[in-house]
């Protein structure tokens, strides 16, 4: 960093948004395409971190979560599905 | 056997002529015989580029039509014995070119002993764009580290693998991220996206990152592609993109910032 870089605002760094937007924009672009059509890039890790706050509470399969984005009429709607292992009875 | 390759991007104005030119040029200066045909009808350009646009007599339409052979359309390039030029019509209109006469000017063209065809595409994702891309072998994705850039070479990456020929077949197209108009001051300051981001967005092998550089529009003012001019930076990293598509280890350059002196440190140079 230069001196006077000091003196100036500090701007925020729009490659970073930039990225951000791009990643969203192609993923709906593939998903039209029906290309490469496993969803937005961002929902196995979204299912990953899912699966380890539910396990904080319950111990369910690796497959128990389900993330899906559907689109119907314009509308997205992200669907989770988390199958709890069956109730013990009579404890 | 000759291999075709497409210079494609989606968008206009990022460099595919520049490539086109450039990589033809280096391909041409390692002793392999190369044709590089201006696909974009009505805008012709290739030739400004290649500065041979004053022995431009026919063109590709004319070929296609059979108002001319091939011999007489390619036009010998001024600094290299064995590149050819094949330009784009000016006059006619888009519905000039099709897939069936390509084919056939392509299949000449393999006939005649050429080891590497450059198809030059026009901007956009129609006709033009397809009758490019069609015939391609393997494809160079020229891309701008810019948000509408890098989302219209992801369009065309799509076209690549459904669209052309090799697709249809259940073929593989080679495809290689060209990156052109780097600044690494800027992506440095987080102004612009690094090489790695477009890496990640688009997911293809990178063959070469050209820096942004003076000596691009010098040089096509002169006519002259710039990787005939040693002394740039842009120059020398077509060169090492030429090496690396022929299978040369080359290390990136151009991609940090060069180191600023004590006076440009203090004061921002």
């Amino acid at each position: 960093m230069d001196l006077m870089s000091f003196f100036r605002a500090k701007k925020p760094a729009t490659a970073q948004l930039a990225r951000d937007r791009l990643m969203v924009a192609v993923a709906w672009q593939r998903d039209n395409d029906g290309r490469r059509n496993a969803g937005p890039s961002y929902l196995p890790q979204l299912r990953e971190e899912l699966l380890a706050v539910v396990r904080k509470y319950v111990q369910v399969a690796d497959g128990a979560v389900q993330v899906n984005v559907q689109r119907e009429d314009g509308l997205e709607v992200l669907e989770m599905n988390i199958a709890l292992p069956e109730a013990k009875t009579g404890t | 056997m000759a291999k075709i390759i497409v210079t494609t991007s989606g968008k206009g104005g990022v460099g595919k002529t520049t490539t086109s030119a450039s990589f033809s040029t280096g391909l041409a200066q390692r002793g392999k015989k190369v044709a590089v045909i201006d696909f974009d009808v009505g805008l012709r350009n290739l030739d400004l580029i290649m500065g041979c646009e004053r022995r431009v007599v026919f063109d590709f339409v004319n070929v296609i039509q059979g108002e001319a052979n091939l011999k007489q359309a390619l036009i010998r390039d001024k600094g290299n014995e064995n590149l050819y030029i094949l330009a784009a019509s000016q006059t006619r209109d888009k519905d000039a070119l099709s897939l069936e006469g390509v084919e056939k000017v392509l299949n000449d063209l393999a006939d005649q002993g050429f080891d590497y065809i450059v198809c030059d595409s026009p901007a956009g994702i129609e006709r033009g764009a397809h009758h490019a891309m069609y015939f391609a072998d393997e494809a160079l994705v020229v891309t701008n580290p810019e948000v509408s850039s890098v989302r219209d070479s992801d369009r065309v990456i799509g076209l690549l693998s459904s669209k052309t020929r090799r697709a249809e077949r259940g073929e593989k197209l080679r495809e290689h991220l060209v990156l052109t108009r780097y600044n690494p001051a800027r992506v440095e300051k987080g102004e612009m996206l690094s090489v790695k981001d477009v890496q990640d967005i688009l997911a293809i092998p990178l063959l070469g990152v050209i820096p942004e550089s003076p000596s691009v529009l010098t040089s096509s003012n002169a006519g002259a592609p710039v990787i005939a001019d040693p002394l740039s930076d842009a120059g020398q990293a077509y060169q090492d993109l030429v090496a690396r598509f022929l299978g040369e280890e080359r290390p990136m350059r151009f991609m940090t910032v060069e180191k600023k002196g004590l006076f440009n440190k203090l004061f921002g140079g």
